[in-house]
């Protein structure tokens, strides 16, 4: 967590005073930070391991489906691993990893504040999220859960498996997630530096402010639906089991009324990322600002009442799923205003095509295969063939998990400099890309044709005919995973020996450059001042050359 | 109180907070937004019941008419009073008195475990009669939704106990840190945030009343 040698602090461009450094740089005054930056790294760290847990389990489940018949494990222990990587994925990785993470690190610098508006409750916030993983893992060491993710009633109140951790570990991260969420949002009221008006916002700001509209209306609902089951499942209430009177379908509704925003909650802030990215690489201002800014906003507010579209199978009756369905679709208008946008910004800037935009190419492509299946599965006639089928699995991977993923890299190579003050290899970072991106699209489109075939979701076993299809999906899941594996080591690698990238390597006008790379523990020395939005190439001179560490007065005063 | 015992404004300010009054925006803001997820916690509850209200209303309708309405309405009094005891305690806080907001504070802590001991009568009661949730239910009623009654009505008066429990904690703490002169006319944002806590435990229980034992 401390990967900077002392030769190097006195390097050029190497803020020597920094949030790394000082006030001290012992495990203890990590474990006590009120820093943002500190809890936003040591999120960032926690979620890249729980993403590796998870990849884990995914590969296990690939390898387990290279053969039709038993591959390496048993069905019962196949059960678990795919319950195991949907809880890890989304609730250890998916839902913290770019808020909690990249959130808490920008959301104040890109404030132009010293602080988000709660430190402790930051702090607690992240010794949350440890305490709902450490019940989680202690569920799925003891037995683990075979429920899948959905954790749908009666079978997750009478299987023989330990669903109580895991519903429990589940709850407590929802907390961490609600508290997360309202920090962010009193601080994007509050904590906004002198001349910074809603109209100037960061778009990555606006996006996150959507999320955390969703964290903090969606997960307490969830949090009484696990709480709910695991009281059902231990005492025998009733509230949900068929045979006391209770409604099995209640559940349902519960839960995609928190699971379907989670879904925005996961990638919402992939959009944020990307709104930031795809202005820094093509050197220009967003297209359609106001656009890109509201429809985060619309998403967050129709995402509410799109739930309905997981049940179209489940008794509904046909008006409500259509009514669902014309609901679901909405998002799609939103998102496509986005990509509009975000292409039209592309439209005579200056590109420069390094690793994050590589990512950004890549998520483009993800999320409008992604939305667009998206569509075909809100059709209520349509749904009902392809429900519960690798459709479906390759659906959410490619809107969720691939678009998420995309951002996440981006992110992770855009901010690198900004975190660490170093850069990590272009060309390896190029030849990752490469690999994740056409990876997932190896791994997940073959699922796409499996499901159009009528091969269902979470099955053990499956027929001959399916066998050619799904070892090229394992094939390109083990591509995918060097690609990873590689960004892991070089990234390792460029914490500690990485060359010196300055205080702003891609010479972004976004508002978190303004200050040192990496920047000081107060984040700015002087408040700034803020006169222009952020992004705005065309009015000003090329930016803060490379390497050079700006002049000691705020650029905006 | 002497002026050099009293904190002034700027001891309260944290250190990135630009002025006070952006942190006492910023607390306000911060604690409404929390109560809204409580509201929320509430509502699937809420939620539930509806729809095993509409499912089993003749059962619900029985199991309803045995509940000792009585108690509820002495409970409803009761919060409510408290909460205005809780309003004259920050009225105490705005004139920089914390001996009064003490005091006050105090008397709704005093409702509060008048509360608990009505609720634990009728809990009690409960246990006795065999009016338990789920397959615990021995009570007289037939049919699935007495349970089903038993089962929303230990959950959502329960989930309020506990809520009830946290605001006789934060009002206690609050009321004893008034009482040392803690807080300042100037900033009395935490003794405003304990009200409004209590305020919203009182009202879900406004809900919680005629859901549960009137309609």
């Amino acid at each position: 967590m401390n990967p900077s040698p002392h030769a190097s602090e006195l390097a050029e461009g190497y803020a020597p005073r920094n949030y790394l450094n000082s006030p001290a740089t012992g495990l203890a005054s990590w474990l006590d930070t009120r820093d943002h930056k500190r809890i936003g790294v040591m999120f960032l760290v926690a979620t890249t391991i729980a993403l590796m847990l998870g990849g884990i389990f995914a590969l296990i489940i690939r390898v387990e489906l290279l053969t039709p018949g038993p591959t390496v494990v048993d069905a019962m222990t196949y059960n678990r691993l795919f319950t195991l990587h949907g809880v890890v994925m989304i609730f250890l990785f998916m839902i913290p990893a770019i808020p909690s993470g990249f959130g808490n690190f920008l959301l104040p610098l890109m404030l132009g504040a010293k602080d988000v508006a709660f430190p402790r409750l930051n702090l607690l916030s992240f010794y949350l999220y440890l305490a709902g993983a450490a019940v989680a893992l202690y569920g799925m060491v003891h037995g683990g859960a075979d429920t899948g993710w959905t954790f749908y009633t009666p079978y997750s109140t009478t299987t023989v498996t330990k669903v109580v951790p895991i519903l429990l570990g589940a709850f407590i991260l929802g907390f961490s997630s609600i508290l997360t969420g309202l920090n962010f949002i009193v601080t994007t009221h509050t904590m906004r530096a002198p001349g910074l008006t809603w109209g100037r916002l960061p778009l990555f700001v606006w996006s996150i402010y959507a999320t955390s509209v969703i964290q903090i209306l969606a997960t307490p609902v969830l949090g009484m639906t696990l709480l709910l089951v695991a009281v059902e499942r231990a005492f025998g209430w009733g509230i949900f089991d068929p045979a006391r009177g209770g409604d099995p379908v209640l559940f349902q509704h519960f839960f995609w009324f928190y699971s379907h925003p989670a879904v925005y909650i996961m990638v919402l802030p992939a959009m944020a990322v990307i709104s930031e990215v795809v202005c820094a690489f093509s050197r220009k201002n967003i297209f359609g600002y106001k656009a890109v800014a509201y429809s985060s906003l619309g998403i967050a507010f129709v995402g509410f009442f799109t739930w309905g579209h997981h049940l179209f199978t489940s008794g509904q009756s046909p008006l409500t799923g259509g009514v669902f369905g014309i609901l679901s679709m909405f998002v799609g208008i939103f998102t496509a205003i986005k990509v509009f946008n975000w292409t039209a910004t592309l439209y005579r800037g200056s590109i420069s095509f390094r690793t994050p935009f590589a990512y950004f190419v890549g998520f483009l492509f993800f999320l409008v295969f992604g939305g667009m299946t998206g569509i075909a599965l809100a059709t209520m006639s349509l749904d009902v063939h392809w429900h519960d089928t690798y459709f479906v699995v390759a659906h959410f991977h490619f809107i969720m998990v691939g678009a998420t993923m995309m951002a996440f890299l981006a992110a992770l190579h855009y901010w690198l400099p900004k975190i660490s003050g170093r850069m990590y290899p272009e060309g390896w970072g190029l030849v990752a890309a490469v690999m994740v991106v056409l990876g997932f699209n190896f791994t997940f489109i073959p699922q796409f044709l499996l499901g159009n075939e009528g091969m269902p979701r979470r099955y053990y076993a499956y027929p001959e005919r399916f066998w050619p299809l799904n070892v090229a999906s394992t094939a390109g899941a083990s591509v995918l995973a060097i690609g990873l594996f590689i960004v892991l080591v070089y990234v390792l690698v460029a914490l500690k020996w990485g060359p010196i990238a300055g205080p702003n390597p891609w010479r972004s006008r976004g508002f978190e450059w303004d200050t040192p790379s990496p920047p000081p523990p107060e984040n700015y020395e002087t408040t700034p001042v803020y006169t222009h939005g952020p992004h705005e190439y065309d009015e000003h001179a090329p930016g803060v050359p490379a390497g050079v560490p700006p002049s000691p007065e705020p650029r905006h005063v | 109180m002497s002026d050099a015992t009293t904190p002034t404004a700027a001891s309260f300010l944290a250190h990135h907070f630009e002025s006070l009054e952006k942190q006492t925006h910023a607390a306000r803001l911060g604690m409404w937004l929390f109560l809204a997820t409580e509201v929320l916690l509430f509502t699937a509850l809420f939620a539930g019941y509806a729809v095993y209200r509409y499912l089993y209303a003749q059962d619900f309708a029985a199991a309803s008419r045995g509940l000792a309405t009585w108690i509820g309405l002495v409970n409803t009094i009761v919060l409510v009073s408290s909460s205005f005891t809780v309003a004259l305690g920050l009225h105490h806080a705005t004139r920089g008195d914390g001996k009064g907001t003490r005091t006050f504070f105090l008397l709704s802590f005093l409702m509060g475990l008048v509360f608990l001991g009505f609720k634990y009568v009728e809990y009690s009661h409960h246990f006795h009669a065999g009016e338990l949730p789920g397959r615990y239910y021995a009570g007289e009623l037939l049919g699935p939704g007495a349970p089903m009654f038993y089962a929303l009505y230990f959950l959502i008066t329960g989930l309020h106990g506990v809520h009830v429990v946290v605001g006789m904690t934060v009002l206690a703490v609050i009321g004893w840190r008034a009482g040392r002169g803690a807080y300042a006319r100037a900033y009395h944002v935490p003794v405003e945030l304990a009200g409004l806590y209590w305020h919203l435990v009182d009202l879900i229980w406004i809900f919680v009343f005629p859901l549960i034992y009137l309609i």
